[in-house]
């Protein structure tokens, strides 16, 4: 029996060993009672002693209130066995509710384990076949590295290859070169030899065989070669060259001249548009106090700019370029200013209007951008050619200097015009003091033709018994004659006008530029000329109308001096004409 | 435009006079000198042999003919018909023989370019040049008559020398820095002369009248260089032609690139203007095809042809070149400025048929003719910016800047236009032929409207 339950003892203990975690887990401050009727087959009835003591024992081992006392009474305190029972049934509850919870935590455990394995396992599966692609992938590298090395030596040996090849073709190319030499004084040699022999043949020689000899092409005769001569051909040399440059450094001086017309003319334009946006600067100060600052440098440095826009010397290209670098920047800044502003405004109006305005507005944008590159080439280009002032080195000068010789060609065709057109005007007035001459030498004529009507008609009355009383109708005649006749010379004056430029246009279609002024002088020398005939018999007219009023009595002599000067002025007449045509 | 009848020629040789009043012609043996005007016969000449090169002095006096294979010069005076004068190389043969500027002189350069002998028609004396350079263009007379630059090979190296024409003085002679020199060319104003190494070595040199060197420019290097090089009427531009297939502009001022002219095989410049010449052929009907066709059959052959502008881009026909053989047929080789400085014509030679036009105010490309067959030669009217081409068919092609116009020429029995040469005033135009040549005079009041009208107008018989 000790056996047993030493047995027991151990097994209990192996129990409460077990559960010990547990009980302290769940540890209840419940007393222990004792439990009346706990063994059934454990307890007889001649070992309830011993089973009491064997209860005790592992009640108190169990850490409850011993049931009984051995000392005390025999007797069981019920309500300690009970309590003791109870414990033991709730500790049995708590035992089995763990062993629930250790199942469930068991089965858990096992699946994860489960899991665990299989994860482990694919894991596995996976090491293994990333360790058989490493080892794929090393294979291949060692294959690559083979290859590699390979082509490493093949290049070494290409390398080599091409070096040998170069030192070959190099030595082939000063062999070459040697052997061309050789033979090119070979050759001279053989030439030489070859012209040596040739002198030395008698039988047929070069001969020139001329009829006679002919004189040179200027008339000379040709001078004996002197060191005059040297020098003479030196110093023409010279000439021609210094010449070249001649023409050349004032071709360089226009370009320039013209450069600077048009710089000036873009710093007044530069200086008008910045000058314009200064009171614009001012309203919206909060944008940039430092370009305010700048803007009223810029007036001094436009006047400083200005004045030395004349100077040639090294500074003032300098400081020329740097007022021009400068406000250059301002343009641009102000423009990028006044295009932020627009895209702002615009951006802002893009909401309200409508989408014409705003098309509008970058057509009007485009071309503002437009204007702005030309600018800035312009300005550019300006720069450039500004830095060649004094050392003409540049590419584009050439390029440029084409449309220099454009504008200095239309400058004086505008100038030829302008001659041309005064010409034409001496030319129209004298015509019309010509018409006019001839306007009063016809009226001179009709008074003089009247004058010797009534001249002869007084003398006719005179012999005749009537007086004269028809003479008012005789001058109402004379202003009506008088005034068809100036009609009929306006007419023909304009007539002579239109025909005039015709027929020079007509004469020299195609280069009118150049010929129009020497004919324009033709024109007005013959017109001098034809001023001159004309005034002669016109003052012969005067004369002869004078001497009419003088001397009656010589009509028939007056006729023919007036027939002369009509002939005269026909004269002229015609000949003007024919200058015309 | 009229064209004259078809007169004969031999060798092609047949030249205006400087003056422009004559009209000199070899047939075989003989010279013939006509009026330019009536084309009456002036004079004939005849030559001891057949004449395989002839040329007018300066003062259009004389007319020089060589026959290179006997090595006879004969020398005519159209003032005295009776002048004679015959220069004999004798055995040391003759390869070339020119005029001195003067025309009183007569430069002959004898076989293997031992020397150049120099021969006075006034005094009858003979001096020679020793060691002249066989090469591309070995020798120049600056525009003036003034001066000669030859260039002479001596010890393996390059040398130029500059003659004074009037007594053959020579005034300079320097070492130039060049591999072998290829050609050499005086500026038009005769102060710059413009030197340029072989093909192998793209290299200019510049040196002026007294020997300095200005300027050497080389685009780059170990590449076939410099195939062509011309001077601008001006003497502001001197154009480069390579066989990189560039033109390449260098200024008068710095000696610098001003800019360069490609000619790529697509034109994608929207400022050009591509002219491309389409043949008609006259359209046959089987039922056609008869008798009545093969009768006529010089109006058969004559293909029609008009000039229609492309719209871009245009994709040129080009030929490559076979790199094993040399002097292969790539890059530029031909170039020409008009008479106004203002344009510049070149042929890029693996695009045979095409001819480009280049503005010299912009530096762009102006137009561009694609031509059906490969372009013989093209020549610049001495007066205005009219540029005349053939390419050995029986039509004359003209581009001005208001346009470009194809003409056939009205002639019995195919005339070919091999070549073709401007009279000096620019009214008349000479197109040679295999063995022919004929005149064709230029309509000077209705030129204008002519091109205007003609540009869409198909192949014009205009009598």
């Amino acid at each position: 029996m000790p056996e047993s339950s030493l047995v027991k003892d151990i097994c209990s203990s192996s129990v409460e060993c077990r559960t010990s975690p547990l009980r302290q887990f769940s540890q209840s401050p419940l007393p222990l009672h004792r439990k009346p009727y706990m063994l059934s087959t454990f307890c007889t009835e001649n070992n309830v002693q011993e089973c009491l003591s064997h209860i005790s024992q592992e009640v108190s081992s169990l850490g409850l209130p011993p049931v009984w006392t051995e000392s005390g009474s025999s007797e069981m305190n019920v309500v300690a066995v009970l309590n003791c029972m109870y414990d033991l049934i709730q500790l049995h509850h708590r035992g089995l509710r763990t062993l629930e919870n250790m199942e469930v935590e068991q089965l858990k455990s096992s699946s994860n384990v489960n899991f665990l394995q299989l994860t482990s396992t694919r894991l596995k599966e996976q090491l293994e076949q990333s360790k058989r692609e490493n080892m794929g992938l090393l294979e291949r590298e060692r294959q690559l590295q083979l290859k590699v090395k390979s082509l490493q030596n093949c290049l070494k040996n290409e390398k080599e290859e091409v070096q040998k090849l170069q030192n070959i073709i190099s030595s082939r190319a000063s062999q070459y070169n040697h052997e061309m030499k050789r033979k090119e004084r070979e050759f001279n040699k053989l030439k030489e030899r070859l012209n040596q022999l040739l002198v030395d043949k008698k039988e047929k020689k070069q001969a020139i065989d001329v009829l006679n000899s002919i004189g040179r092409a200027d008339g000379k005769r040709s001078l004996w070669k002197t060191e005059k001569t040297e020098a003479k051909h030196e110093g023409e040399m010279y000439k021609t060259l210094l010449s070249d440059y001649d023409t050349r450094q004032r071709e360089l001086l226009l370009e320039n001249a013209e450069l600077k017309k048009v710089l000036q003319q873009m710093k007044k334009d530069i200086v008008s548009i910045l000058s314009s946006r200064k009171p614009l600067l001012k309203g919206d100060k909060h944008q940039d106090d430092g370009i305010q600052a700048d803007s009223e440098e810029e007036e001094e440095v436009f006047d400083s700019s200005k004045e030395r826009v004349e100077l040639y010397c090294v500074h003032a290209r300098e400081k020329l370029t740097n007022s021009i670098r400068l406000q250059w920047r301002r343009l641009k800044s102000h423009v990028e200013r006044l295009d932020s502003q627009a895209s702002l405004a615009q951006m802002g109006e893009s909401k309200n209007t409508d989408a014409v305005s705003r098309e509008t507005h970058e057509e009007e944008m485009d071309r503002l951008k437009l204007e702005i590159q030309q600018c800035k080439d312009f300005i550019q280009t300006q720069q450039q050619l500004l830095q060649q002032l004094s050392s003409p080195c540049d590419e584009e000068t050439v390029s440029l200097l084409s449309d220099c010789y454009m504008l200095q060609e239309k400058e004086r065709l505008r100038e030829e015009w302008k001659t041309l057109e005064e010409q034409r005007k001496i030319f129209e007035r004298e015509r019309k003091n010509f018409t006019e001459a001839a306007i009063r030498l016809s009226h001179e004529r009709k008074a003089f033709e009247e004058d010797r009507a009534t001249w002869l008609k007084h003398q006719f009355l005179n012999l005749s018994p009537f007086a004269d009383s028809k003479k008012p109708p005789m001058s109402k005649s004379k202003s009506a004659f008088l005034i068809s006749e100036t009609k009929v010379s306006a007419g023909s004056a304009p007539e002579n006008l239109t025909r005039c430029p015709s027929n020079t246009t007509s004469s020299t279609p195609r280069c009118v530029p150049l010929t129009s002024p020497s004919t324009a002088d033709l024109h007005r020398t013959l017109c001098l000329i034809q001023e001159n005939s004309s005034t002669k018999p016109k003052r012969k007219a005067e004369h002869a109308g004078e001497s009419s009023f003088f001397f009656n009595g010589n009509v028939p002599v007056q006729h023919k001096e007036w027939n002369d000067s009509e002939d005269h002025s026909r004269h002229t007449l015609t000949k003007e004409k024919n200058s015309s045509i | 435009m009229n064209f004259s009848e078809v007169f004969k020629q031999s060798n092609q040789l047949c030249k205006v006079s400087p003056d422009g009043k004559y009209l000199a012609t070899c047939v075989q043996y003989r010279l013939v000198v006509r009026d330019v005007s009536t084309l009456q016969i002036l004079q004939l000449y005849t030559c001891l042999d057949q004449i395989s090169h002839m040329d007018w002095a300066s003062d259009s006096l004389f007319i020089l003919c060589a026959m290179y294979k006997r090595g006879l010069v004969q020398v005519w005076s159209l003032e005295q018909p009776d002048w004679h004068c015959k220069i004999d190389e004798g055995s040391i043969g003759l390869l070339s023989s020119r005029w001195s500027p003067d025309g009183r002189h007569v430069l002959n350069t004898t076989e293997f370019h031992l020397r150049i002998t120099v021969w006075s028609l006034c005094t009858k004396a003979v001096s020679y040049i020793k060691y002249p350079k066989a090469c591309q263009k070995g020798i120049d007379f600056s525009r003036d008559g003034c001066y000669m630059a030859l260039a002479e090979r001596r010890d393996c190296k390059d040398y130029v020398s500059v003659f004074v024409c009037d007594d053959w003085h020579l005034l300079r002679h320097f070492e130039t820095e060049t591999q072998d020199l290829a050609g050499l060319e005086w500026s038009p104003n005769g102060c710059v002369l413009a030197v340029w190494d072989s093909c192998l070595e793209y290299k200019v040199l510049l040196y002026s009248l007294d020997g300095r060197l200005l300027s050497t420019y080389s685009a780059y290097e170990w590449s076939l260089g410099i195939k062509s090089v011309t001077w601008c009427p001006s003497s502001q531009f001197l154009a480069i032609g390579s066989y990189d297939e560039k033109v390449r502009i260098l200024n008068h001022i710095t000696w610098k690139k001003v800019t360069q002219f490609e000619h790529p095989a697509t034109i994608n410049n929207t400022k050009a203007v591509v002219y491309k010449e389409v043949e008609r052929r006259p359209a046959v009907g089987s039922d056609d095809l008869s008798l009545h066709n093969i009768t006529i059959g010089t109006t058969l052959f004559n293909t029609q042809s008009k000039y229609e502008i492309c719209p871009l881009p245009v994709q040129l026909p080009v030929v490559k070149p076979d790199p094993d053989r040399a002097n292969p047929k790539i890059g530029v080789s031909t170039l020409a400025f008009s008479s106004d400085s203002r344009y510049l014509a070149t042929k890029n030679d693996n695009m045979a048929s095409v001819v480009w036009v280049w503005d010299m105010q912009k530096m762009s490309l102006e137009a561009v003719l694609e031509q059906t067959s490969a372009v013989r030669c093209f020549q610049w009217d001495p007066q205005r910016p009219r540029l005349a081409l053939c390419t050995g068919n029986t039509k004359l092609y003209l581009w001005s800047p208001a346009g470009c116009v194809s003409v056939q020429v009205p002639t019995e029995g195919g005339f070919q236009v091999q070549s073709l040469n401007w009279h000096c005033s620019g009214d008349s135009l000479i197109l040679l032929g295999k063995e022919q040549l004929c005149l064709c005079y230029m309509d000077t009041d209705q030129e204008d409207k002519f091109f205007r009208t003609s540009v869409q107008v198909a192949g014009m018989f205009l009598f």
